[in-house]
């Protein structure tokens, strides 16, 4: 049998098609360096990195021109967040593209600089006072602290509200996420946004967390390609019993799992995206089993991938010098953000059961 | 930059949904003549000639081919949405299964015109039944072990040996086998091997069947003792088959056969779970469905790569391993939920007995047509590993 051609582990949604995804790529190339961020314990990197992205337009993507944006598709935004896993960004970036999104859905026009969306689970609420104030608790938000600007989604006797918050009036309770970025719980305790708007007809926290869910499920994708794409080179430079382990069929096999999680991650990811993108609502079957497979798969991928990215390792990847971390813990943390997988589990199990055993199938092969 | 890993979000084109609107159709009409029982899998080693000749008389044999053989020119993708209503309805496919996949293609390939026309249309129409002669006693993963003669003779070969776990072989009407006509050579040990055509049915040829845990017949050892096959049955280079090997297994290992063999059971227990299921119930199907949906996915994805003429063989490779993983623990994981459902649960008996079949079918998943651990080595060389 013919040998096929070594492939590159890196994959192509990014460089093929779109000129949005090239320029992230090459503004991470150029000041994201894993190798860099991994020892500037300063964080000296990170202004310069945010401008670059601000002054390409990437933050916000998803807000067209007339609400200050740039006015990317959704598809190109989706790319972009895909290149932005691969490179384990540690800067709001996927964040404030969500928030930018879902202000743009009340028509809101967006602020300047970082913003997180609440809620970031889908067990929290935010309500709506009489008086038009916005209250409530929202656990595990990405991002909170470094924050200027909240993208709220809220929830009164008058539906449901999309509002933007200055973040200087809410009591943020600052903490650490597995992936080592700022997962905050914030309080409104009767905050008067800066604007407020009516949600359009539709439009619910659970659209939020779908949406949510196929953003962490992109970056889940982009961190397995490179934990697949060090674990091989890797595996090419380790010597061990005098032979690379790259020529151990266990060390082979394992390899051949990870990549097998990588490619099923990116599929379900990029499938939910391009959903997405071309769907009139988020009110249906299809987009709702595409957004919590993508989020169930990713995450389930995320644990099988990330612990084989560190059996091949070993010692050296469990240290705070070696870059795999960066990867294995945001994939690891992106699993609990907008629902975690057996959140998702639960609320399609239900619904495959509700539409009955008959419909399964015309469902799945409706995608 | 070289190729690189691809998945892209491929959706099957609108005029499939049409079709798999016909095959439904068609499908329900056999359930309702008797044709099948598509609640009771095991029946799949009944031979169903008759089924065979009306899926053929709908032009959904050999739907890719060239009109003149027979076929209907008609894409990858469309053949794909009929293998899987096929599959996933539990239809008798195993008499036109492995010609319309797999057969036909070499032979389209690597035939001789004459008998192109004799024997493909005869596939289309649903006609004939091909096997696969590749393991031997000796040989299974390791193909090129195989030590079949077929000896030069006055106008053909002499085939002597024994072949065996060949699927179908008691009906087949032909098979595509490799025998050894040369010796390897030190520098290229897949080196020897030739591709034929062999007519079954013939003197010279005993089919022994072997039983299968699961209480089928359906795979076979098929002995030659000088049999005669034409020169004109010779199948690509002589003492070159290795180099034809590798475009078909794409189409092989990345098709919905390769995950949803066992699919019925998670169809069987939705039913028994009923409208309301318990937390634990719900997620445990939630989880299965997203895998099966992420499986097709990607399947889907590789058909659209070859019907776009590309060569996802390490792709292809990646759905197989994956998809043949998920099927064969798929029974274990729906017997975990099963234990919660409840005693009054119409369908219950149904989901035992085809739990308990589809527990003894897993095993061999992960081992025809390529075993995981060959799949693996495949995806670890285009990782440049190997």
């Amino acid at each position: 049998m013919a040998s096929p051609k070594p492939i590159n582990t890196r994959n192509a949604v990014a460089e093929s098609e779109n000129i949005v995804a090239e320029t992230a790529e090459k503004i991470f190339a150029d000041l994201a360096d894993a190798q860099t961020i991994n020892h500037d314990k300063q964080g000296a990197w990170k202004a310069p990195l945010w401008q670059a992205l601000t002054e390409a337009g990437l933050p916000l993507s998803w807000v067209p021109d007339d609400l200050g944006g740039s006015g990317a598709s959704l598809a190109e935004g989706f790319s972009v967040l895909n290149v932005a896993g691969r490179h384990a960004i540690a800067v709001p970036l996927a964040e404030t593209m969500l928030a930018g999104w879902l202000l743009t859905q009340g028509k809101i026009t967006s602020a300047e600089g970082e913003m997180t969306v609440l809620p970031a689970s889908p067990k929290d609420r935010i309500t709506v006072g009489a008086d038009g104030s916005l209250s409530g608790r929202a656990r595990g938000v990405p991002f909170a602290k470094d924050a200027k600007h909240f993208a709220v989604l809220a929830t009164g006797n008058g539906g449901i509200s999309i509002a933007l918050v200055d973040a200087a009036k809410c009591r943020i309770e600052s903490g650490i996420g597995l992936g080592g970025d700022h997962n905050d719980t914030v309080t409104l305790d009767k905050v008067q946004p800066v604007t407020t708007k009516s949600a359009p007809k539709g439009f619910d926290q659970t659209t939020l967390m779908l949406m949510g869910g196929v953003v962490r499920s992109l970056q889940i994708a982009g961190s397995l390609e490179s934990m697949l794409d060090i674990s091989v080179r890797y595996s090419n430079e380790r010597v061990a019993f005098e032979k690379k382990i790259s020529k151990f069929q266990a060390v082979q096999h394992n390899l051949a799992r990870l990549a097998g999680e990588s490619a099923a991650a990116l599929a379900a990811a990029t499938s939910a995206a391009d959903t997405i993108a071309n769907a009139a609502s988020f009110d249906n079957d299809a987009v709702f089993l595409e957004a919590a497979a993508a989020k169930i798969r990713c995450s389930e991928a995320a644990e099988k991938g990330s612990g084989i990215a560190h059996q091949v390792h070993g010692a050296i990847g469990f240290t705070n010098e070696h870059i795999l971390h960066r990867y294995s813990l945001r994939a690891l943390a992106w699993r609990d953000d907008f629902g975690s997988e057996s959140y998702w589990a639960v609320e399609l199990g239900k619904l495959v059961a509700d539409r009955g055993a008959d419909e399964l199938w015309p469902l799945v092969a409706s995608r | 930059m070289t190729a690189a890993l691809r998945f892209d979000p491929i959706r099957l084109p609108e005029k499939c949904e049409q079709l798999r609107k016909e095959v439904r159709a068609f499908l329900a009409e056999e359930i309702a003549a008797g044709t099948f029982d598509p609640y009771a899998p095991n029946r799949e080693d009944n031979d169903a000639p008759e089924f065979s000749r009306r899926v053929g008389a709908k032009g959904w044999l050999g739907m890719t081919w060239p009109k003149k053989y027979g076929g209907q020119e008609r894409s990858f993708l469309e053949r794909y949405v009929v293998t899987e209503e096929m599959r996933v309805a539990n239809a008798p496919t195993r008499r036109f299964f492995v010609a319309d996949r797999q057969s036909g293609p070499v032979l389209l390939k690597y035939a001789p015109e004459h008998i192109k026309m004799d024997i493909l249309p005869r596939i289309c129409r649903g006609e004939v039944c091909f096997a696969i002669g590749m393991s031997e006693p000796n040989s299974g993963s390791d193909l090129f072990a195989a030590k079949t003669r077929a000896t030069k003779t006055d106008g053909g070969y002499l085939i002597n040996g024994t072949k065996i776990w060949t699927s179908s072989a008691h009906i087949a009407d032909y098979m595509i086998a490799i025998f050894r006509t040369s010796q390897p050579t030190k520098e290229n040990r897949r080196h020897g091997l030739t591709q034929f055509l062999v007519k079954m049915k013939q003197p010279g040829i005993q089919v022994n069947p072997i039983g299968q845990i699961t209480g089928q017949f359906e795979f076979n050892e098929v002995v030659f003792t000088d049999y005669f096959v034409p020169d004109d049955h010779v199948l690509g280079e002589v003492d070159g088959a290795w180099k034809q090997a590798t475009s078909e297994l794409a189409y092989e290992r990345s098709g919905p056969e390769r995950f949803l063999e066992t699919y019925y059971v998670l169809t069987e227990l939705v039913r028994a779970v009923g409208k309301n299921p318990d937390t634990r119930s719900a997620e445990g199907i939630g989880r299965l469905v997203a895998q099966v949906h992420t499986m097709r996915r990607m399947s889907v994805s590789v058909a659209g790569m070859l019907q776009a003429g590309k060569e996802p063989v390490v792709e292809a490779s990646i759905v197989k391993d994956i998809g043949t993983v998920w099927e064969q623990q798929l029974p274990h994981r729906v017997r975990d939920l099963a234990a919660f459902v409840e005693e009054t649960a119409t369908n219950r008996e149904t989901l035992e007995k085809q739990l308990d079949f589809a527990i003894k079918t897993a095993p061999k998943l992960t081992i025809q047509g390529g075993t995981t651990e060959v799949l693996r080595g495949i995806i670890a060389r285009g990782l440049g590993l190997r």
